[in-house]
């Protein structure tokens, strides 16, 4: 009896975690911040982020950028989807190994792959460009792309389409009204998995696109390789607060799509 | 007529699947015939298959001690990550509904994050450190091991906190109500239940440094090499052949862990 009265609470065992978390997460963004907003001089100064808004070079790079990434995620989808459908699908969903062969590239170093993905690409006689860059993008994710959709549609229920058929719907009505709906949150996740990141990074569109296909977050890594820190962190936070913004915008369409089926199960 | 149709479409299914592995699967293949080859390029003329290659990688220091380097930040990051995130998951698994959500979200942002950023703060901060104090030379694979430890510890929270939450309080209860202390309890029922949720998110955080780039070029490019930044920076000009016989080792040791784990997992549940 005296055990229940005195609620156990081992909260102590998060502190660790959170001074790690305070030291290399929260200072890191914080300092960011104060160099964007410092001049030359140490003054506190908004030309920074002023010189981001209008530099057309930047304009210019964070639309391909955005080009870029879109155009990777949604062929990446494209293939994704239906491959996903299918393995979910019967007898293929009987087969473990099957799903495992998609998934498995996810554990090699992706540095490697894109080695191992240039090799061929070569061999076929393909030079460094813009469509490279975007193979090698849908290269890398599609295992990220193919979980969380297979994940969704492998786990739902089975009598939502089975009641959709009895009710005379055909097989592209169901799809459309009841599969594509109900696997919504697997594709919002699977989107959002490689959109931020290609967004962002620029390690493949680098080593396998040309210097055209010049990318913000090669530009970030090139200003601070310069020492142009305020710049650079001007750019980091607008970089950090679109990332929030699309984050929120993914959590608001897969937060209605969870609510269609719970109303549905009433 | 029906019948045709479904075999039709089952032959379609397996089409498609087949041209996905296909493309999956032929640059990874290449590379593993081709190491045994010294062609310069992957494609070139084959000759002779020999293991000239595997040879040649066990004599390139460079190579070796990028590889060297990938597995101490992977490893010992991985088991930092491994120790913070399941001790702050139990934490804050037993925080006021308050606290917790705001302490949850904490845990989010460098998975949301851009890599770049974040690599762009742990940046700044170095500059800063530097400014204080001076820092020993070799210091830079202990801020890559802080630097991975930070990124990968949400990853393990959110394979450790799903478990915890499915686990049943009253065993807890009990082993408190029999006279054990909350801390004996804590390790003797509550963390062998965790186990296996603490080795998955260890894995995840190994392949996670593995894989990492961005991070470890900002901040050490100059003066340590991992994998990703030894191919990064050689795949234009300097890479050398021995590559191919590096990529087919690490291909065939995650292929063999992830079968043999498989097997593993599946006799599991065949006994149960």
């Amino acid at each position: 009896m005296k055990n229940k009265a005195k609620v156990f609470r081992p909260t102590a065992f998060a502190f660790p975690y959170l001074a790690v978390t305070i030291v290399f997460v929260v200072v890191p963004l914080l300092l960011i911040l104060v160099y964007a907003l410092r001049g030359a001089d140490g003054s506190f100064t908004i030309d920074n982020f002023i010189k981001v808004f209008t530099d057309p070079d930047i304009v210019r790079q964070m639309g391909q950028t955005i080009g870029i990434a879109a155009l990777s995620t949604a062929i990446c989808l494209l293939i994704a989807y239906p491959v996903a459908y299918i393995l979910a699908s019967s007898p293929f969903n009987k087969m473990a190994i099957l799903s495992l062969l998609f998934i498995i590239p996810m554990w090699i170093n992706f540095m490697l792959r894109i080695f191992a993905l240039h090799s061929v690409l070569s061999t076929l006689g393909m030079q460094k460009g813009l469509a490279e860059a975007v193979i090698g993008l849908v290269y890398d994710f599609f295992p990220y792309m193919l979980l969380p959709i297979y994940t969704v549609l492998v786990n739902m229920d089975k009598s939502y389409v089975e009641a959709s058929r009895d009710l005379g719907a055909n097989p592209a009505t169901t799809f459309f009204k009841v599969t594509l709906p109900l696997s919504l949150p697997g594709v919002v996740s699977g989107v959002s998995m490689m959109f931020m990141p290609v967004f962002s990074s620029y390690s493949v569109t680098m080593m396998m696109g040309d210097m055209n296909s010049n990318v913000i977050g090669a530009k970030i890594a090139k200003l601070f390789e310069q020492g142009n820190y305020g710049y650079g962190s001007a750019l980091s936070f607008v970089l950090l607060v679109l990332v929030i913004g699309v984050m929120l915008l993914g959590n608001l369409i897969s937060g209605t799509s969870d609510k269609a089926p719970k109303g549905a199960k009433k | 007529m029906k019948k045709f149709s479904s075999a039709l479409w089952l032959i379609v299914r397996w089409i498609v699947l087949i041209i996905v592995l296909i493309a999956v699967y032929l640059p990874l293949i290449m590379i593993i015939a081709y190491s045994f080859s010294t062609a310069r390029d992957v494609g070139g003329e084959f000759g002779t298959p020999t293991f000239a290659l595997y040879a040649q990688l066990f004599n390139n220091e460079k190579l070796l001690s990028a590889t060297y380097n990938t597995l101490i930040i992977g490893l010992v990051s991985a088991f930092l990550a491994t120790v913070l995130g399941t001790t702050a998951s139990v934490g804050i698994h037993y925080m006021r509904q308050k606290v917790k959500p705001i302490v949850e979200a904490s845990s989010q942002i460098t998975v949301v994050n851009a890599e770049i950023v974040t690599a762009m703060g742990f940046f700044l901060l170095m500059l800063i450190i530097r400014e204080v104090v001076t820092i020993p030379e070799g210091f830079s694979l202990i801020w890559l091991i802080i630097a991975h430890t930070v990124i990968t510890m949400p990853y393990v929270m959110l394979t450790v906190s799903p478990r915890l939450k499915q686990l049943n309080p009253n065993l807890l209860e009990a082993s408190m109500d029999l006279g054990a202390g909350p801390m004996r309890s804590l390790f003797t029922v509550m963390l062998p239940q965790l186990f296996g949720a603490m080795i998955s998110g260890f894995a995840l955080a190994f392949t996670l440094s593995l894989d990492d780039f961005v991070i470890t070029k900002i901040n050490a490019g100059s003066e340590i090499e991992t994998i990703s930044t030894y191919v990064y920076s050689g795949i234009r000009h300097t890479l050398k052949e021995d590559i191919r016989a590096l990529s087919t080792i690490i291909f065939v040791l995650v292929l063999a862990i992830l079968i043999v784990t498989n097997v593993i997992k599946n006799k599991k549940e065949k006994q149960r």
